[in-house]
């Protein structure tokens, strides 16, 4: 491309040791490691400010097992950011990343100008989003007022805009209720909750702050079938997957909560090997990608776990990064980590011998299925290498954590190895 | 801010010597086509916008013709609004990508039946289709399932914006002095009572107040039949024929890198799988004959439908996710062909059952129409001087958008700043929006300007930030409707820009 008088306009180029892709709390946390441990680490965020999904999230539940505290969202975001700078992390705002010129070459568009990163090393951090009514294949009308949680999360947390009176939330998961309360927050009742599944997945969970407060009624093993409302919402109509009967339900709003997919366009755009379940890039235990130097943290590969736990992500990324700067990072063939329904993905999906443990010492696995007894069975090559009936059960909407020790036995030499419930 | 397109209140002009009625594509160009001449012109929609019905959901290919009836008005028009519009397109910057066609045939039928397509398209006057093996077939489009026999190929079918053509015809009608009267619904109809002065003119009783019109054209799409009825005619009957379209992620698009036909046969018609000028791929239509003529509403077995095609065709592209479903209303009749009728006396002209071909059709509707327009006698003085034709922002894929454009940025910053991160629509681009000639009524209409929220996350992450902007601009411009009308201005624009 050209500039006004034929001369190719000025493209900056920056070259940072390791340039670290979203600004939300495992991007953050990488680079305040990276930063910490001396290294020249430029974060780019495409919003106007660093933080990521918990900016929006106006209740508290964060901090618990990176920071030690509890705080709520906004507050949380600011002090990942806080902290990443603080350390030394030029965290560069409004500045999107737009594709890779290069294996670990990046263009950026922002308000200064296009940007060309050339980075030694590349953190992946770009996380996931609910999938919208769209790509569920939801049908019947189009009107306004239908969207996700994190839509309705910046309209009342960030813009201060009303919703409407009456909601209809698809899904009961975490997610699920964090919308319930947005929407109690901006006055609008939530007349009913759906999910195909038989039980309302993280009530229990959702102690904080109650189930007591919300009082909403949850229709299981039921499915939306229908918007209804040329102009506006006027109903949903819903069925009963066990009776196949259907009933429309009034409301103006619908919420479509939960049903993770990573924001991976880069990924793909690169031709990382993408991981077939969760759909994120494949990484291993070191979280590194098919891409050497280019590793990818937080709920980009586990579409989603909390925010902490994709913060510690960042952490545990913070070391491999340093090795392969250093040229010390283990190389070799990883072995395929597989998983049998009703497991949907595995995280990460691949281990590499060598490579140290994965992050926090857990393999994280999501379910299409709720069971209450967890009896996991690890085996490779047709031989059981571990079987232990874990103490929490397996839900769907909420990730299943595996103690890494389970795969102690696998054979570094060996082919797949498979989880399932026995 | 020019009053000459008031969203609101009453009617800016109390007589104008052509009234279309309808504000789609083809009605835009006639508007644009007439107010080359000295005449005062006034385009009259039903809806908040132009482009708002029919003409914003079809399937956005610029056709060469190839397939319509020989000898038909829709055959001679298609023909010759592609050459028309392929020019105004590369003048005024509307997206159009020369991607090709191939039709694909999968049984022994649909094969023996491309000889016959490409002698049709002959008859048509296009002569560049040629009847390829599986193998070639395979080769333009590696990622069809497996089955295909061979193909027909149509190197010239081209997609194109439906938006920005309707919107660029309405912007330069715009300059050139036409009147554009939103949220005008036709209601009632006067046709001429004599032959000269007052009882000349037609008077459309409109949800805004009447006009009065020396002549008439309707180009009311969907409606059309209903307001020729308004005039007193039976002549065809619009059955809206529905149909319903995926629109795949942009990490489908390297599966298709052109049109994938099928092959018209016995089985019934197939659906087509076709790349989109915004960087998609979409699968569809569905053709469902319908009663309701507002019913834009998808469906579960359309869905259905689609679903199974799309996996027989193109297995890879049900692997990607679907970033937007929508249902369009063609304007079927019960005729073979464009229904175009001059009635002299009542100096009204009808331009109806103009289906999905109208995109491609739509100036050389116009041209016809002002030939018969004139034959008729309505006096076509050409103007001194027109303002230049508009320069339309480029929402396509074919040519760098402002995100890319580090000269763009340099001189403003506000095209380096995305707002809507999945279609990479940035704060300057909706900014010209809200501020252009004809601004968006709603978040549909930025949608159609900008491309912001068409993308896969459909406003998870910046929707309430876009509708942010648009009501900041919406309420701006509802601000200086009120002072324009304390003012008691009813114009100030015009044939002068």
């Amino acid at each position: 491309m050209s500039g006004t008088n034929g001369v190719a306009p000025d493209v900056t180029t920056e070259s940072p040791d390791v340039a670290v892709v979203g600004a939300g709390p495992s991007g953050l946390t990488a680079a305040r490691e990276l930063a910490a441990s001396g290294l020249d680490v430029l974060v780019l965020d495409r919003e106007w400010e660093a933080g990521g999904i918990p900016r929006h999230s106006d209740h508290t539940g964060y901090g618990l097992r990176d920071l030690h505290r509890v705080m709520n969202g906004p507050a949380y975001a600011r002090l990942l950011a806080e902290r990443a700078v603080e350390a030394g992390a030029r965290v560069r705002t409004s500045a999107m990343v737009t594709g890779w010129a290069g294996e670990r070459s990046l263009d950026v568009t922002t308000p200064e100008g296009r940007i060309r990163v050339d980075a030694r090393a590349v953190v992946l951090a770009t996380g996931a989003r609910e999938r919208p009514r769209t790509a569920r294949l939801v049908p019947g009308d189009r009107p306004p007022g239908v969207m996700n949680t994190g839509q309705l999360q910046n309209l009342v947390h960030l813009h201060h805009r009303e919703v409407g009176t009456r909601a209809v939330i698809v899904g009961a998961e975490l997610v699920s209720w964090s919308a319930a309360l947005t929407l109690r927050e901006a006055g609008c009742r939530t007349v009913l909750m759906t999910t195909e599944h038989p039980h309302a997945e993280s009530y229990a969970a959702f102690s904080v702050p109650g189930r007591a407060v919300l009082r909403v009624p949850v229709a299981t093993r039921t499915r939306v079938t229908r918007i209804i409302g040329h102009y506006a919402v006027e109903a949903v109509e819903v069925e009963d997957l066990a009776t196949g009967a259907r009933r429309t339900v009034p409301c103006d709003t619908v919420i479509f909560t939960g049903d993770w997919i990573p924001d991976h366009e880069l990924a793909r755009a690169a031709g990382l090997d993408i991981d077939p379940g969760s759909k994120g890039p494949l990484v291993d235990n070191a979280l590194r990608t098919s891409r050497p130097g280019v590793f990818a943290v937080g709920n980009l590969v586990h579409p989603v776990d909390t925010a902490d736990i994709a913060a510690l992500d960042g952490h545990h990324v913070a070391r491999h990064v340093r090795d392969y700067l250093a040229g010390v990072l283990p190389q070799g063939p990883g072995i395929p980590l597989r998983v049998e329904a009703p497991f949907t993905w595995v995280s990460p999906g691949l281990v590499r011998p060598g490579a140290g443990k994965p992050p926090r010492e857990r393999i994280l696995l999501w379910s299409a299925e709720q069971r209450l007894v967890a009896r996991v069975e690890v085996t490779q090559d047709g031989r059981r290498i571990a079987r232990r009936t874990l103490p929490w059960p397996v839900s769907p909407g909420r990730v299943f954590r595996v103690p890494s020790s389970l795969l102690s036995g696998a054979d570094p030499h060996g082919g797949p190895i498979t989880i399932a419930l026995a | 801010m020019n009053t000459r397109q008031m969203r609101y209140g009453p009617l800016p002009v109390e007589r104008v010597d052509v009234a279309v009625i309808g504000g789609g594509v083809v009605g835009a160009a006639v508007a644009r086509a007439l107010s080359a001449y000295e005449l005062s012109v006034a385009l009259v929609e039903a809806r908040a916008d132009v482009g708002d019905g029919t003409s914003k959901a079809n399937t956005a290919i610029l056709h060469t013709g190839f397939d319509a009836k020989p000898g038909t008005l829709e055959s001679r028009l298609v023909r010759r609004g592609y050459e028309l519009l392929g020019d105004y397109a590369t003048t005024t910057g509307i997206p159009v990508e020369r991607t090709g066609a191939v039709l694909v045939a999968w049984t022994e039928e649909e094969l023996a039946a491309l000889p016959g397509l490409a002698a049709k398209a002959a008859e048509n006057g296009y002569e560049r289709c040629e009847i390829v093996d599986a193998e070639e077939v395979y080769r333009q489009v590696p990622a069809l399932a497996p089955g295909a026999l061979g193909g027909l190929t149509v190197p010239d079918e081209s997609i194109i914006c439906p938006w920005t053509t309707t919107l660029a015809f309405a912007t330069e009608a715009l300059s050139r002095g036409t009147y554009l009267l939103f949220n005008t619904r036709v209601e009632g109809v006067e046709p001429p009572s004599g032959t000269a002065g007052d009882a000349a003119d037609t008077v459309l009783r409109t949800s805004r107040g009447t006009l009065r019109a020396g002549w008439v054209v309707n180009a009311a799409g969907l409606g059309s039949d209903v307001i020729d009825g308004l005039f007193g005619h039976t002549r065809f009957t619009v059955t809206p024929r529905r149909g319903e379209l995926f629109v795949f992620d942009k990490l489908a698009r390297p599966l298709v890198n052109r049109i994938v036909l099928p092959v018209p046969s016995s089985r019934g018609k197939g659906v087509l799988v076709s790349p989109t000028i915004y960087g998609n791929v979409m699968l569809g239509p569905t053709a469902e004959d319908r009663d309701d003529r507002t019913d834009t509403s998808t469906s579960e077995h359309g869905f259905g439908f689609l679903l199974e095609k799309g996996r027989k065709l193109m297995p890879a592209l049900l692997e990607e996710e679907v970033t937007a479903s929508y249902a369009g209303l063609r304007a079927a009749t019960e005729h073979g062909d464009y229904q175009v009728f001059l009635d002299a006396g009542q100096r009204y002209l009808v331009l109806g059952g103009i289906r999905s071909t109208g995109l491609t059709s739509a100036m050389a509707v116009a041209e016809h129409a002002l030939g018969l327009l004139g034959e008729a006698g309505l006096r076509l003085d050409a103007k001194a001087t027109l303002p230049d034709p508009p320069r339309m922002p480029n929402i396509g894929e074919a040519f760098p958008r402002p995100y890319q454009r580090a000269d763009l940025i340099a001189e403003d910053p506000a095209y380096g700043t995305a707002v809507c991160f999945c279609e990479r629509v940035t704060e300057g681009e909706i900014r010209d929006a809200l501020a252009s000639p004809i601004p968006p009524a709603d978040i549909d209409g930025l949608r159609r300007r900008t491309r912001a929220l068409m993308g896969r996350c459909q406003g998870f992450f910046c929707g309430a930030e876009v509708e942010g902007r648009l009501r900041a601009g919406v309420a701006r411009e509802n601000r200086e409707y009120r002072e324009h009308g304390e003012h008691g201005e009813t114009e100030q624009t015009g044939e002068a820009q």
